[in-house]
């Protein structure tokens, strides 16, 4: 017998070059999952850490328990929300491309998570998000040409200039000022639902991260901060399977699913179809009725996938067969969510059709309003003043010399 | 010679330690299949194995928490933290841990582990993508604090630090990776190609940790700097026509402080320049000790330039950056008192 130690490192199934295989990925079928009451002792629902709600089926049914949790207006609006962030990310993406400005993030292929979540909280509720969720933003009516002004730091920039492109902050919107590090906003949003129970208010706290950053140490304390204090929060784990070129097994290593990380905790864990608009609207209004009931917090795994490369500056040709989201086998949420409309004659393909040309027209439109306040390299931007301005409350003295010094 | 660019020196220097020393292993976040997000581990896990050089996951201090286990055991950890902005969660494992356990175990247990990290501006990374760290690790004994400024410099000093018992924080001026920025930001990129320190030996050679270099021989004023500022100064020099000598210290603990006082008792100016804020930076270090060891010999205030006081921000980039104008003007100054 041989009993030399070996290091073991998990790999990816396929690598560039390879056949796209998803085989891996257990499906259960559209409406199998119950749903549970939301009272429900957390000890007996374990299994749904392990498995993934659905709603919409292949035929483009809603069914089972979680369906029915918005009405044909609401799915239409939903609809129309995720064809706003997707005409968006590619606009602003050729933005990039054209010189606008520095960097971009899209949210291809999550889209259904952000925008749904965001119709299943309230005005005074907070969202601490990562840079894959301006779906909460756009599915709240925030102004399209202020997030391009933020895009572009121009001088109609409410960051001033000072963030990176889409590290939104918008405290009246529920979206807390993103920070670009990976993870520390977890915990913050826990501490920020304990105060919310402390002040004996109603708002609770969605706190957001992605597969890969659940391996840092903020993502554990912000679970046992929630467990302790039966926090109301909900903690969003938005696996899209990767983390720029690591594959999410590295992050997940023996725990099976990121929702299992929960049960350690005590915290009712759920595992959804992200790409499945009703399943995400059904599921976040649960967690946020428990949170809201002072039954404490919820995590849920959101099951998708990143369809777009990391960022600007991500190639993912170099380490994920090119053809890999095609395979992806919870397709993508808007095509979803059409379909399941035109199955019930709530719309037509016509009338999507039309749909896309007026919502690309009214980003567009956005479009050409910001870029009348500057783009990044083609000012006016934001004053160097700025700059040194809300580093304190009153600028100090050795900020007022440094400035005058600057020659503002 | 071979011409590399930094990246290319880096890698190679990781390379030649790894064929050299089996103990020497290199992990860190998208470090191994894809070789890192500026590619200087790129070819490494191909070549030596998925147990020498392999993915992280993302949590920095369980990458410099691992690596001191690892370097407790008795190998050679190479890790790489994907931008010194992200090094702060592993803050505590390389102060309280890496840097005092050869000292609180009298020897018994050492920690000797290289965490690369790239720093600086320059390339419109806002505020998770530009800062300069250093001092916060200058400040802690046990630490040696190393900035390279070129591809010689970037792979003798790696190759150095891995063989070093210590640990060692190395610092990459992410704006140097692919030439010699000198702040003159407006103007054509140069590519390290058709600079002589672009020209990097094969195999394994050494820059010694704690030696400065003269970059620039001059009589009017010493300039200290390091990383990208070293490029910077020398523009500021051709700029002013100010016959400066241009100090690259390239190790910042321990510091090479007799290159510095032979260099100041002779010009008796002295600028010292970095990127990092000004408060507290290491250029107040290196002010007081050219006062303790020069004073005498000096004929003007010592001038200090770096980095305003506030976050790094995105869209001024350019009006934060201490550039070859800023550097020219306290050159200037220093020539005037």
């Amino acid at each position: 017998m041989d009993l030399k130690l070996s290091l073991h490192v998990p790999e990816p199934e396929v690598r560039p070059g390879g056949r796209p295989d998803f085989s891996g990925v257990k499906i259960p079928k559209a409406g199998s999952v119950k749903r549970p009451p939301v009272d429900v002792d957390p000890a007996e629902i374990r299994d749904l850490a392990y498995s993934i709600i659905r709603v919409l089926n292949r035929e483009g049914r809603a069914v089972g328990d979680w369906a029915g949790s918005l009405t044909d207006e609401e799915l239409l609006a939903g609809l129309k929300t995720m064809m706003r962030v997707r005409a968006f990310d590619r606009r602003m993406l050729m933005a990039q491309r054209q010189g606008k400005t520095s960097f971009y993030m899209q949210c291809l292929g999550e889209e259904a998570i952000a925008c749904a979540f965001r119709k299943a909280i309230e005005a005074g509720d907070m969202n601490f998000p990562t840079y894959r969720q301006a779906g909460l933003l756009i599915a709240d009516d925030y102004p399209l040409v202020d997030m391009m002004s933020q895009i572009y730091s121009n001088r109609r920039d409410p960051l001033k200039g000072r963030q990176l492109p889409i590290l939104y902050s918008s405290k009246d919107h529920g979206f807390f000022s993103i920070s670009g590090n990976l993870a520390t906003q977890f915990v913050q949003a826990v501490g920020w639902a304990m105060a919310s129970a402390i002040k004996n208010d109603t708002r609770v706290a969605a706190a957001w991260i992605g597969d890969g950053s659940t391996a840092e140490s903020d993502f554990h304390a912000a679970l046992v901060f929630a467990s302790t204090y039966k926090a109301p929060v909900v903690l969003n784990v938005v696996n899209n399977q990767w983390a720029i070129s690591t594959f999410q097994g590295i992050a997940r290593g023996g725990s099976g699913t990121f929702a299992a990380r929960g049960l350690g905790f005590g915290i009712p864990s759920l595992r959804a179809d992200g790409n499945d608009y009703l399943a995400v609207h059904a599921v976040s209004k649960w967690a946020v009725e428990r949170a809201r009931r002072n039954l404490g917090p919820t995590l849920i795994e959101w099951v998708t996938y990143r369809a777009a490369a990391h960022s600007t500056s991500d190639d993912p040709a170099a380490y994920r067969p090119k053809d890999e989201s095609d395979a992806w086998p919870l397709g993508d949420p808007i095509t979803r969510l059409k379909n399941h409309l035109v199955t019930i004659g709530a719309w037509t393909e016509e009338r999507h059709v039309q749909a896309e040309a007026e919502i690309d027209a009214e980003v567009l439109a956005a479009q050409r309003e910001a870029e009348t306040f500057g783009t990044l390299h083609d000012g006016p931007g934001p004053s160097v003043r700025d700059m040194f301005e809300d580093v304190y409350e009153t600028l100090p003295p050795h900020l007022r010399r440094q400035r005058q010094e600057a020659g503002y | 010679m071979p011409r590399m660019t930094m990246i290319e020196a880096i890698r190679d220097a990781h390379a030649v330690m790894m064929e050299a020393n089996p103990d020497v292993v290199v992990f860190g976040e998208d470090v191994g299949y894809f070789g890192g997000v500026f590619r200087c581990t790129a070819g490494l896990q191909e070549r030596f194995g998925k147990s020498r050089c392999f993915d992280a996951p993302i949590n920095e201090s369980g990458i410099v928490g691992a690596a001191i286990g690892m370097a407790a055991y008795g190998l050679r950890p190479v890790v790489e933290i994907q931008f010194a902005d992200y090094v702060y969660p592993a803050y505590d494992q390389i102060v309280s841990e890496a840097a005092r356990l050869r000292y609180r175990s009298a020897g018994d247990f050492t920690a000797p582990l290289v965490v690369r990290m790239p720093t600086g501006g320059g390339i419109f990374g806002g505020q998770t993508h530009s800062q300069s760290p250093e001092a916060l690790f200058t400040h802690v004994s046990g630490l040696k604090t190393v900035v390279p400024s070129n591809p010689y410099d970037a792979k003798g000093m790696l190759i150095a630090a891995i063989e070093d018992n210590d640990p060692v924080i190395f610092l990459e001026p992410k704006r140097l990776y692919n030439g010699p920025f000198d702040g003159h930001h407006e103007r054509p990129v140069t590519p390290w190609a058709k600079h002589p320190l672009g020209e990097v030996p094969e195999g394994r050679y050494t820059v010694a940790l704690g030696k400065g270099e003269v970059r620039r021989a001059g009589s009017a004023v010493t300039v200290l700097a390091y990383g990208t500022m070293v490029h910077v100064a020398l523009a500021a020099a051709e700029d002013t026509g100010i016959d400066a000598e241009v100090i690259d210290l390239r190790t910042l603990v321990p510091l090479d402080v007799e290159l510095i006082e032979a260099s100041v008792k002779k010009t008796g100016r002295c600028v010292v320049v970095h990127e990092a804020t000004i408060t507290s930076g290491f250029g107040a270090e290196l002010v007081a000790t050219v006062e303790e060891r020069c004073f005498y010999h000096l004929e003007a205030p010592i001038g200090r330039v770096g980095g305003w006081d506030t976050p790094y921000p995105h869209a001024q980039e350019w009006n934060y950056f201490p550039g070859p104008a800023r550097v020219g003007e306290a050159l200037k100054r220093a020539m005037e008192g």
